[in-house]
């Protein structure tokens, strides 16, 4: 096994009630790099996500993690591997102040979570790297708001910023552009290339220019199989790809 | 904070003037409901589970109590405590089967086991079925402070209320109560950043059953009686009441809520069987009119931003 590959799937395949949703997909991440999952809707993205993080059973296949079987783990254990994963809908915790929020996902690696006696002032020591994190994100002038106030950009940055928060190896990114206006989307394009200096990235994305802009690699899904992988201009100018989205394209018109 | 600090101190004041205004029995079950219903919050309003059986452990720590107390002749303190912890190992079993549940299977396993307990309740012979256990003793506090005078109790049973809702009030506002509510909020994010949740909803769980249990023991000693009433279905259904009434999640509002249920149950006492009517439209109107019950209305109104 070698060590440049920091998460590999062999035959992946999930099925839901006869349906194929993810069928055999063989996928290398590279460690160190932005690897893009992209394809039309539909093609089983986020269940590959779900996989992956355990939040559904895998069917058949398998997932290595650094080379290690992670198939049949939890998703408390595969988060503590440090593989984590953001949601395509935006996934904060909307009645805790943005402040907390990112604390939450500071917060577990004091230690005291389950304390119940000590009071909340106990984890004012983390306040500070809370707000590095959220002016990392453009979001420390609105440390005490109630993050359900925030519009739906700045809540996608917030929950960046709470992944960020356990320092993942590997961070799973599910759209995180999705519908943000055109300027939010260029800082988080900012963001994602800052944090990927020192860790690996796996992103599902829509917006072609994030991913030509990102990528080091790109594994185009259609209909749960692997149909294209490569560097962008390969993967841009392959046939197949271009009718697989085409296709979409025409069904939806 | 100060303010918040200003309000509880008002409040205890009132408290402990409250049993020359009014009546201490009517006070100290005023109180003991109080604090079933602040246990119960703790769960539905900060964790984000809806139990529907909690009178279980309200009911059944009652009995074990009161049960203590009169037969075992043991003091007033280790009768509470021993019912308290009877409620919390209840919760442990119950808990363990419960949590893993989602939302209406949740509550749907909650109401089945305190059916059972109920149905338990009915055939164990130190229940005495329909009678109950009565004339339970007060006895005298750490042998030596006889409980007998209500005035003497109300206060046992103020202090006792006091240090449960300092306890909630610290759990809400605890490293713990952070990831509760962070569970209560969106449970597949707490679980992506790494928290076991079912563990912390267990433990959540465990705390509620033992402060419903530490209720119902009171209760018992309080009014010298630990009956079936307190086990039914239809007690659990009214916590919930009062929590929503009050506020749920919020942090005064299950003391409200079960203020207003007790006091409405004493005044129309009258009005016979029209009494559960009466709430039952008084509910109604009151959902309708402030869907955040009534403390939860009046934080909304004072544009509370904090989290609580
Ligand atoms: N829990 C589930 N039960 C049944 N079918 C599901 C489930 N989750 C996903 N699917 C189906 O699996 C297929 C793939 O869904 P998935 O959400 O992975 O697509 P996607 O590539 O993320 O699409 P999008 O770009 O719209 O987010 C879809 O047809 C979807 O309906
Ligand atoms: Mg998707």
């Amino acid at each position: 096994m070698s060590q440049d590959i920091i998460l590999e799937t062999r035959q992946l395949t999930k099925e839901f009630k006869g349906f194929v949703a993810v069928d055999g997909v063989n996928l290398k991440v590279k460690r160190g790099s932005i690897h893009a999952l992209i394809g039309p809707n539909g093609a089983g993205k986020t269940t590959v996500f779900n996989l992956l993080t355990k939040f559904l059973p895998v069917t058949s296949g398998q997932i290595l993690y650094n080379g290690q079987d992670i198939t049949a783990e939890k998703p408390v254990q595969v988060a503590r591997r440090g593989m984590v994963r953001s949601f395509q809908i935006s996934a904060v915790f909307p009645h805790l102040t943005v402040l907390e929020n990112v604390r939450v996902g500071l917060q577990r690696k004091l230690g005291t979570s389950f304390h119940f006696w000590k009071p909340e002032s106990t984890l004012h020591s983390l306040n500070a790297r809370a707000m590095e994190l959220l002016e990392a994100v453009d979001l420390a002038s609105f440390a005490d708001t109630q993050t359900v106030e925030l519009p739906y950009g700045r809540k996608r940055a917030l929950e960046i910023a709470t992944t960020l928060a356990l320092d993942p190896e590997l961070m799973l990114l599910d759209e995180p552009t999705q519908g943000m206006g055109h300027e939010d989307v260029g800082r988080v394009v900012e963001l994602i290339r800052k944090v990927a200096a020192n860790r690996t990235v796996l992103m599902v994305e829509h917006n072609m220019s994030v991913i030509a802009n990102l990528s080091d690699t790109i594994t185009v899904l259609a209909r749960g199989s692997v149909l294209a992988e490569g560097p962008y201009e390969t993967v841009s100018k392959d046939p197949k790809v271009l009718e697989a989205y085409v296709g979409t394209v025409e069904e939806a018109a | 904070m100060s303010r918040t600090a200003i309000l509880y101190v008002v409040l205890l004041a009132m408290a402990c003037i409250a049993p020359f205004v009014g009546y201490p029995l009517f006070l100290m079950k005023c109180l003991c409901f109080a604090l079933f219903a602040c246990a119960f919050n703790l769960l539905v309003g900060f964790t984000g589970l809806l139990s529907f059986g909690h009178a279980m452990f309200f009911g059944f720590a009652a009995y074990a109590c009161a049960h203590s107390a009169k037969v075992w002749g043991w003091t007033p303190e280790v009768a509470i405590l021993f019912g308290t912890l009877s409620a919390g190992l209840m919760g442990l079993v119950v808990g363990w089967l419960a949590v893993r549940r989602q939302g209406i299977y949740f509550a749907m396993v909650t109401l089945a086991l305190s059916q059972m307990v109920y149905f338990i309740c009915v055939q164990a012979p130190f229940t005495y079925a329909e009678d109950g256990i009565q004339g339970v003793p007060r006895g005298k506090l750490l042998g030596v402070i006889d409980l007998k005078d209500d005035m003497v109790m109300y206060y046992f049973v103020l202090a006792i209320f006091a240090a449960a809702f300092a306890l909630i009030y610290r759990v809400i506002h605890s490293p713990f109560g952070q990831v509760l509510k962070s569970i209560r909020e969106n449970e597949p994010r707490a679980l992506s950043l790494g928290y076991d949740v079912d563990k912390y909803k267990l433990v959540a769980f465990v705390l509620s059953a033992a402060l419903a249990g530490l209720a119902g023991a009171t209760k018992s000693l309080s009014l010298g009686l630990a009956t079936l009433t307190d086990v039914t279905w239809q007690m659990s259904g009214e916590v919930v009441l009062m929590t929503l009434l009050g506020g749920m999640g919020t942090i005064l509002g299950p003391v409200v809520g079960a203020s207003a249920i007790i006091a409405m149950g004493n005044y129309l006492s009258g009005f016979g069987s029209w009494v559960t009517i009466i709430m039952g439209a008084t509910f109604v109107v009151c959902v309708l009119l402030f869907r955040r019950g009534i403390v939860g209305e009046i934080e909304h109104r004072l544009g509370k931003k904090k989290s609580p």
